[in-house]
């Protein structure tokens, strides 16, 4: 529970602090988020989806090997 | 924690696929346009269906020949997972070919019709309908050495039925759908040079997070019927 809500939030600082420098850069219009038709925030959403379920198969995988684990004992 | 190298493999392959596949260059062609880099992922999911239902049969087999529970666990995995994956690629198809294919100047319905005419959709709804018969056959079956086998024998009957379904009806019947003269994706002659470099490392990527999904699947059942193996 408490690892799911640290990478919760670890995701919304990052989220924000990614949404802060484009704002700051959007004056310039030339950020990297903001060119090529924006294609980079969805590179950024699917690499985030991709992070987050690549996470949560690491936390499945954790739990069941401490079951395993108990059993053998 | 220790993590298998083809854990690790997958991650690294699913990211290169997907940070590759919307970034790297792509021929640029009427219709599809950007969405050609669809190949990445729709085309991935059943290619990996079709790997995770090849491992699934595999086991069938072996079950029939040894009558060890722990296969007929593993067979019924892998096919969990392949049905899984073809039914994400069954609704990303969708998603593509409402784009691609239907006329907007047509009312939907009407371009609906036409789409759901397609003998390749009609092929891949009928594998997994196939499939689908297999879970409740599974299901139907009380007697657990009963269900192992017959259901062994039913998953042989439907990886058999797969390949004509989704490769062969579909090529004999006029389609929408490319491959309609050859292995689509796989063809050498059709497929962009650096489309390859992305594509192959994709489905090598997209299978492996199924077997990886299937390895957890199976560890689960593995545990929960500790008492029988």
């Amino acid at each position: 529970m408490k690892i799911k809500l640290m990478i919760f939030l670890l995701l919304i600082t990052v989220n924000s602090l990614v949404a802060q420098t484009t704002a700051i850069e959007n004056e310039t219009m030339a950020s990297t988020m903001r060119s090529n038709g924006k294609i980079y925030v969805v590179v950024a959403v699917v690499t985030t989806i991709l992070i987050g379920l690549i996470a949560y198969m690491f936390r499945v995988e954790k739990k069941i090997r401490s079951i395993e684990n108990d059993l053998k004992k | 924690m220790k993590i298998s190298w083809w854990k690790i493999l997958s991650i690294v392959l699913l990211a290169y696929a997907i940070i590759g596949g919307l970034l790297l260059p792509v021929p640029a062609l009427p219709q599809l346009g950007e969405t050609i880099r669809n190949l990445y992922f729709h085309v991935c999911m059943w290619f990996a269906m079709m790997i995770l239902f090849t491992f699934s049969v595999a086991y069938s087999i072996k079950y029939l020949r040894t009558s060890s529970f722990q296969y007929d666990i593993k067979a019924k995995a892998y096919a969990d997972v392949g049905t899984f994956m073809g039914l994400l690629g069954y609704s990303t198809g969708a998603i593509w070919a409402s784009y691609t294919w239907a006329d907007p100047n047509n009312p939907a319905y009407a371009s609906f019709g036409s789409i759901m005419r397609e003998p390749k959709l009609i092929g891949a709804a009928m594998a997994l309908l196939i499939y689908g018969a297999y879970f409740v056959l599974r299901s139907s079956i009380i007697d657990m050495d009963q269900r192992a086998r017959v259901s062994a024998v039913f998953n042989i009957f439907s990886y058999t039925m797969l390949f004509p379904s989704i490769w062969i009806i579909p090529r004999l019947l006029p389609s929408l759908h490319p491959g309609q003269e050859g292995n689509p994706a796989l063809n050498f002659n059709d497929i962009d040079s650096r489309m390859r470099m992305v594509f192959y490392p994709a489905v090598i990527g997209w299978t492996l997070l199924g077997a990886w999904i299937t390895n957890i699947k199976i560890r689960t059942e593995m545990i929960r019927e500790k008492n029988i193996l």
